[in-house]
């Protein structure tokens, strides 16, 4: 666990300054992480306590939980469900600055769990803040009433859905990025200017 | 202080009968009404013995201002509310149990959570003065007051009645005036104030153009629904939960000479420092918003409270060419760019401190600046957001490395970018305009928790 706590961004700051070339998205990184899933003396103090380090990957988790019996079925369902609130509402989503999200369904022992795994640019109690108030306006907290230990008081309390999400947590051990650090605005911004540019280029003709 | 408050929202529209089920008798007035105050004191107090906090709490109820009471008389001379530390409630003889139902934040304290705030450095809590990051402070008497005549006579009044009460102890104390010309509230570096507050559903108030729906009263007292229902969280007993808020004070000195300074620094002529001013806040100094008039100065559209909150950024100022993405107003209240605004609301209140320096004159070293208070119903959900994303955030809107230009913790490693065609204006190694030199977290009881407060005995 910490050892010292640093404001937010303070680490990734000084993190910087030690590792050359971090911000250089041209150059392929990887980060091996502690267990426990923090750096003992660069761990970035959030509001709800301490945050998962910020990785060549940008900010992310790994929640699993197991999922309550014969609520499997429900699951699948409310893929659906997510899938036609996102088809409706294409940037619903656009405020947790997610890259990618994926829920995933496998077996322990013959009992199901369901891992949700996201990779986004803001930090983890903001993401958990916004979603708690996204999801219940699109259908997609359904999906979490499947799971054992999902709060009964989350559509009012945001602090109970990020305490659920840290609890259930389980941090990476390594992280990898082609295009290490780069926030999914940026990405979307150089994909407008390539089609600027190709615009240019055919007026040009 | 709410002198120069005339004309900002607030109108009357809703008959009394018609008025939400709010009990404006039992809500401390600070949160709902600002009285017209040119000064005002804050007084910093110990409890050695639970004893004598609860007999000067006793004696000072009823001198506490209700939102009904101070909503309808405007005859008063001051203005009086009490608020208490997380530690203050246990000096005053809390159970446990009770104190162990507070949230977190407002239990460890706005000095153990400054990493979290990004109050670091020269505003590190070590700095602080006043005894404000001493877990001996226990309660806050604020007074405002019509004038400082006023606030001195109450100063003796109180300061005669503490004496009274075995074990009570001033630890600090902080006078307030407003600065002049009085017609128009501003801060030592000259921009006008208070011009975006939320309107609380039910008060009765109509939000000015621009400036969004009414507020649920439950995102600023406790017992009330918010904006997604029932609140939570709420402290126990029952009498704790309804009626009450928090605050988070902080008092901020203005560095007004390096202000001016990094104006001359980047501005050759006065409209060129004024735009530079402009940039920073994201309004002039006169309050027009850079939206609306991003070329020159309109001082008639930042006094028109009918217009000048009358925009938003998503279609008006996309990119930031009228109001920089990073500017003090963008961050700390990003309008339609952000989402769950409704949840992120906070109501201010306060005034400047100090001795204006007047234009000219070289910086004299005497601290001057804001102390102000942050009202709302979640501290970590409200005010720490707004600090440790908006105000701190170096991320904030992509810009990497930048915090807000006015009040966010400057070290001299970070920019200010000015979008502007064809290329943008970057400012690197933005100075720190500001300091925090102390800051805490309170709860404002209502009137009724302020009697059961005062009622506890020794053990229970």
């Amino acid at each position: 666990m910490a050892t010292s706590a640093l404001p937010k961004n303070e680490s990734l700051k000084s993190q910087a300054v030690e590792t050359s070339g971090k911000a250089d998205w041209t150059t392929p990184q990887a980060m091996a992480i502690p267990k426990g899933g923090y750096f003992a003396d660069h761990v970035e103090q959030g509001r709800y306590g301490p945050i998962f380090p910020k990785t060549p990957a940008c900010y992310g988790f790994s929640v699993i939980a197991k999922v309550i019996p014969g609520r499997e079925d429900h699951l699948y369902n409310h893929a659906k469900v997510i899938e036609k609130a996102i088809a409706e509402n294409p940037t619903f989503l656009a405020p947790l600055k997610a890259h990618y999200l994926r829920w995933v369904i496998f077996k322990i022992n013959g009992e199901s769990y369901m891992m949700y795994q996201g990779i986004f640019d803001t930090d983890f109690d903001k993401y958990c803040e916004d979603a708690s108030v996204l999801f219940g306006k699109s259908g997609i907290h359904s999906a979490f009433e499947a799971l054992e230990g999902w709060p009964k008081d989350y559509a009012t309390n945001p602090a109970a859905i990020v305490k659920f999400f840290r609890e259930h947590q389980f941090p990476s051990f390594l992280e990898y990025s082609e295009h290490p650090y780069v926030s999914c605005e940026e990405i979307k911004k150089s994909l407008k200017l390539k089609a600027a540019f190709t615009d240019m280029l055919d007026l040009m003709q | 202080m709410g002198e120069q408050s005339a004309g900002i929202p607030g109108i009357l529209i809703e008959p009394a009968d018609e008025r939400a089920s709010l009990d404006f008798d039992d809500i401390q007035h600070f949160l709902m009404s600002r009285p017209p105050a040119r000064a005002a004191r804050y007084e910093f107090l110990t409890f050695a013995s639970a004893k004598g906090g609860r007999a000067w709490l006793t004696g000072l109820i009823e001198k506490v201002g209700t939102a009904k009471a101070v909503g309808s008389n405007i005859s008063d001379a001051r203005w009086v509310t009490v608020g208490f530390t997380w530690n203050g409630l246990r000096a005053l003889g809390l159970s446990e149990a009770s104190l162990a139902t507070f949230p977190q934040e407002f239990r460890q304290g706005m000095a153990a959570r400054a990493n979290i705030l990004g109050v670091t450095g020269p505003n590190d809590p070590m700095h602080w003065v006043g005894g404000l990051a001493s877990p001996n402070l226990h309660a806050i008497a604020i007074l405002f007051a019509r004038d400082v005549t006023e606030r001195e006579r109450c100063r003796q009044e109180h300061e005669n009645y503490v004496k009274q009460c075995e074990g009570v102890e001033l630890l600090s104390a902080l006078d307030l005036e407003a600065i002049p010309p009085f017609d128009y509230a501003h801060e030592h570096f000259g921009y006008r104030d208070r011009l975006s507050q939320p309107v609380i559903e039910g008060v009765g108030e109509k939000p000015t153009p621009g400036s969004g729906p009414p507020v649920k009263a439950g995102e600023f007292f406790l017992g009330y629904p918010d904006e997604e229902g029932a609140g939570a969280g709420m402290p126990a007993p029952e009498a704790l939960s309804r009626n009450g808020s928090y605050v988070a004070y902080l008092r901020m000195e203005e560095h007004v000479g390096a202000f001016r300074e990094f104006l001359r620094q980047h501005g050759q002529t006065p409209e060129q420092q004024e735009w530079v001013a402009a940039k920073l806040m994201g309004r002039w100094r006169s309050g027009a918003p850079l939206v609306l008039t991003p070329d020159q100065d309109d001082p008639a559209l930042g006094a028109d409270y009918s217009r000048n909150n009358d925009f938003n950024y998503g279609t008006m100022d996309p990119h930031g060419y009228g109001c920089p993405l990073g500017s003090h107003i963008r961050r700390m209240n990003p309008r339609d760019t952000a989402v769950n605004m409704n949840r992120r609301k906070l109501i201010r209140r306060g005034g400047t401190y100090g001795p204006p320096l007047p234009e000219g004159v070289a910086d004299d070293g005497v601290e001057r600046g804001i102390a102000a208070f942050v009202g709302c119903a979640s501290l970590v959900r409200q005010f720490e957001f707004a600090m440790n994303v908006w105000a701190n955030d170096p991320s904030f809107h992509e810009l990497g490395n930048e915090r807000d230009p006015i009040f966010g913790t400057q070290d001299g490693t970070f920019d200010m970018t000015i979008p502007k065609r064809p290329i943008r204006k970057k400012i690197k190694g933005l100075p720190a305009f500001t300091t925090i030199r102390g800051g805490a977290y309170f709860f404002l009881p209502g009137i009724k928790a302020l009697r059961y407060l005062a009622s506890l005995t020794d053990g229970c």
